[in-house]
């Protein structure tokens, strides 16, 4: 999937503009923040949990050579193999090779993102393989040839009628006639579709929310059951997933699965979390004979002892976007590419580079909300102003936008103009704007003015007003 | 290619922590430190209770994610509780059965006309039963694993999936299930947590039960620890 994310600004004025968009992202609004705030009120050690989350995912990012290699010795003793990736070729060449040595022609796939961050659909095809997704947000949008727009919910930025209209376009097979009004009836048809497709597969891929150390075990959760489906009929089972997904035990698993559900969908625990430790055994009359982990850095290794380490305790829960003003607004598409909101903001620019991605952490009014909601407390806004000073010292913001910077820079640096000046400011505009207290319009501030109102100011600087009363104090 | 890039992954991961391979102390340490399976915090809402409100807090967090439960007393209260359920929901008396020697010896014999096959899950099954390795109090969790007698299909095909949980195997939190495998021996392939029947909010948060999986979960608890009269299904 080629990143769209340079022309975020063009992006999300087509969302602002999007009226099914809109209704859907209000439908969004209303229902995940309230039902985590719901899930998180009835654990009161939620909190401490969290806590404890970052610490596991601290202490196995700091030590992920000897987890990583503890893992794939598990690995291989309960019959699995592993396939390291240093990058997304890499990882679509091991994918591609294990299908055709069993020379598949269907591929079923439950929703693993780091398929989509490698675009796995498109290498299947051209090599004549042809992947089917089955969670029923990604089947949507996979017929509707859209990238995901959430994390758990990909196909968010649509309303039932749009899903019907796709149904009615790809599944020629069936009545014309038939209602498809209820969402009841749009699930119904999508099981009966996909069942036959879950039943004819040679290999299933899914993704994993977490990889266990001491057992050499992928975790996955998921509530439709798609994923059990795809990982227990086909021979083969493909993990694909990447680096940090590693925790140390099944106790620390257990920690952060008490924190994802709750603040993703806000269930107390999602429908199916499954542990998959290496190939079926001798007497299992099911299950895949082989099982495989696709391990990808693409970058990730390279993210550690830095600035941005602390993007790689993410569990992709979208507690954030969830949250998030500017997500709410815009929707996922707008972000460009495969992650968005204030998680995407971060981790974007660190798969496919600042220059393609610079927008995205300018995206945010740094109200802080993503950070309150993390279940492994990711300082969100402190990592998007760290790409904001890479942006800068990498000059690769706008000419007027960086004379404007250096200049209030320059004013900024000699407190005396600077207090002058702002007094100035602040006394002109308090007077032009004392009838209405707000200007509408104003030169040089289109940009503000365009869509909300700028408050006038008092008059005087809150910096004058602290000298003031500094003054009054020590006359005491 | 696998290899070159595990040793070039391993070493980026060193280079940016700057420091070499972890000494051989500090590796066992760590591998001491796996070893021990030290539990995190544990939430006191299953883990304060006893016994009976264990069971009763299973019962209620598994209802309140739409998993119907019956009470019986005795193991051989439990193909006339099946039976039941089945007329009930206006289901085929059709029933796979894992071939899991645990469900041998109850008395199927008593309701003829429940016709039974046991083996792996097929297309046109639409109801299953299942025995489970454990349940889970905390969020009203069935603890499923693979195995001859319990193939994992049993558990996502059929259309309604029976599970049949004796009370003592209900536990309070994951890590006491956690600790229940390891005294059973080696990891099974796979270990089904299941909380709820299938279910998505894909299309406008909608919650539909079924998406892919069963459509219905339902349970027959065996409690034989209740008095007499209080067994009587809910």
């Amino acid at each position: 999937m080629l990143p769209t994310s340079r022309t975020f600004e063009a992006n999300a004025r087509a969302g602002l503009a999007n009226p099914i968009l809109q209704r859907a992202l209000a439908l969004m609004q209303s229902g995940f923040p309230e039902r985590r705030r719901l899930a998180v009120g009835r654990l009161p050690e939620f909190e401490a949990l969290r806590e404890i989350g970052k610490s596991i995912k601290n202490h196995t990012l700091e030590h992920l050579d000897f987890y990583l290699e503890l893992f794939e010795g598990k690995v291989l003793a309960s019959g699995g193999q592993v396939h390291w990736a240093r990058t997304p070729d890499e990882a679509r060449a091991a994918v591609l090779q294990i299908c055709r040595s069993v020379d598949a022609k269907i591929v079923t796939k439950g929703k693993p993102m780091i398929a989509e961050e490698v675009g796995l659909n498109e290498c299947l095809e051209e090599n004549g393989i042809t992947p089917v997704e089955t969670d029923l947000g990604e089947y949507i949008i996979q017929l509707r040839h859209e990238p995901p727009s959430h994390l758990i919910a990909p196909a968010i930025h649509l309303m039932k009628e749009q899903v019907a209209a796709t149904f009615r376009a790809d599944h020629r097979a069936l009545d014309p006639e038939r209602s498809l009004a209820e969402a009841r009836q749009l699930c119904d048809e999508a099981r009966a579709v996909l069942r036959p497709r879950f039943l004819a597969a040679d290999v299933g891929i899914t993704g994993a929310n977490f990889l266990v150390a001491e057992t050499g075990s992928s975790i996955i959760v998921t509530n439709e059951g798609n994923g059990d489906l795809t990982q227990t009929l086909p021979r083969v089972h493909i993990v694909i997933t990447s680096l940090e997904k590693l925790v140390p035990t099944l106790e620390d698993a257990a920690t952060l699965l008490r924190l994802l559900a709750r603040s993703a969908t806000g269930q107390e625990f999602s429908s199916y979390t499954t542990v998959s430790t290496g190939p079926r055994r001798p007497g299992d009359r099911d299950g895949p004979e082989q099982y495989h982990v696709v391990l990808l850095d693409n970058g990730r290794s390279t993210l550690l002892g830095g600035e941005f380490q602390e993007m790689l305790r993410c569990i992709r829960c979208s507690a954030c976007m969830n949250h998030c003003p500017v997500y709410a607004a815009v929707g996922g598409h707008a972000y460009g590419w495969v992650y968005s909101g204030p998680m995407g903001a971060v981790l974007t620019p660190s798969l496919i580079g600042i220059a393609d991605a610079r927008h995205l952490p300018n995206a945010s009014t740094f109200c802080g909300q993503c950070e309150n909601v993390c279940p492994v407390k990711i300082p969100l806004p402190k990592m998007m102003r760290h790409w904001r000073e890479r942006e800068f010292s990498q000059k690769l913001n706008p000419p007027m936008y960086r004379a404007g910077l250096s200049l209030w820079v320059w004013v900024a640096k000699r407190p005396a103009l600077y207090h002058a000046l702002v007094g100035l400011a602040s006394r002109a505009l308090g007077r032009l704007g004392r009838g209405r207290g707000r200007f509408r319009t104003l030169p040089l501030a289109s940009g503000w003015t365009v869509v909300r109102d700028l408050p006038a100011p008092e008059g005087r600087s809150f910096h004058s007003l602290w000298v003031q009363r500094r003054k009054g104090e020590t006359r005491k | 290619m696998s290899g070159e890039a595990r040793e070039e992954i391993l070493a980026r991961i060193r280079r940016s922590l700057t420091r070499g391979r972890l000494s051989a102390a500090r590796e066992t340490e760590l591998r001491e430190l796996v070893a021990a399976h030290r539990r995190n915090l544990i939430p006191a809402r299953a883990a304060a209770l006893d016994d009976p409100d264990r069971v009763s807090l299973f019962v209620a967090m598994a209802e309140e994610v739409q998993t119907t439960v019956a009470r019986v007393n005795s193991p051989a209260a439990v193909p006339e509780a099946v039976a039941r359920y089945l007329a009930a929901e206006n289901l085929p008396a059709n029933l796979v059965l894992a071939p899991d020697p645990s469900l041998d010896d109850l008395p199927w014999g008593a309701r003829p006309l429940l016709r039974i096959r046991r083996g792996r899950a097929e297309e046109r099954d639409a109801v299953s039963l299942t025995p489970c390795f454990g349940a889970i109090a905390e969020t009203g969790t069935l603890m499923l694993i693979s195995g001859a007698g319990t193939p994992t299909a049993l558990n996502f095909l059929p259309d309604t999936h029976i599970v049949l949980v004796y009370a003592d195997q209900v536990v309070a939190t994951y890590e006491d299930g956690w600790d229940r495998l390891r005294a059973a021996g080696a990891m099974p392939r796979t270990i089904n947590l299941i909380t709820g029947p299938s279910r998505t909010g894909d299309i406008e948060q909608r919650i539909e039960l079924g998406a892919h999986g069963p459509r219905r979960l339902h349970i027959v608890l065996v409690d034989d620890r209740q008095k007499a009269g209080d067994g009587e299904d809910k």
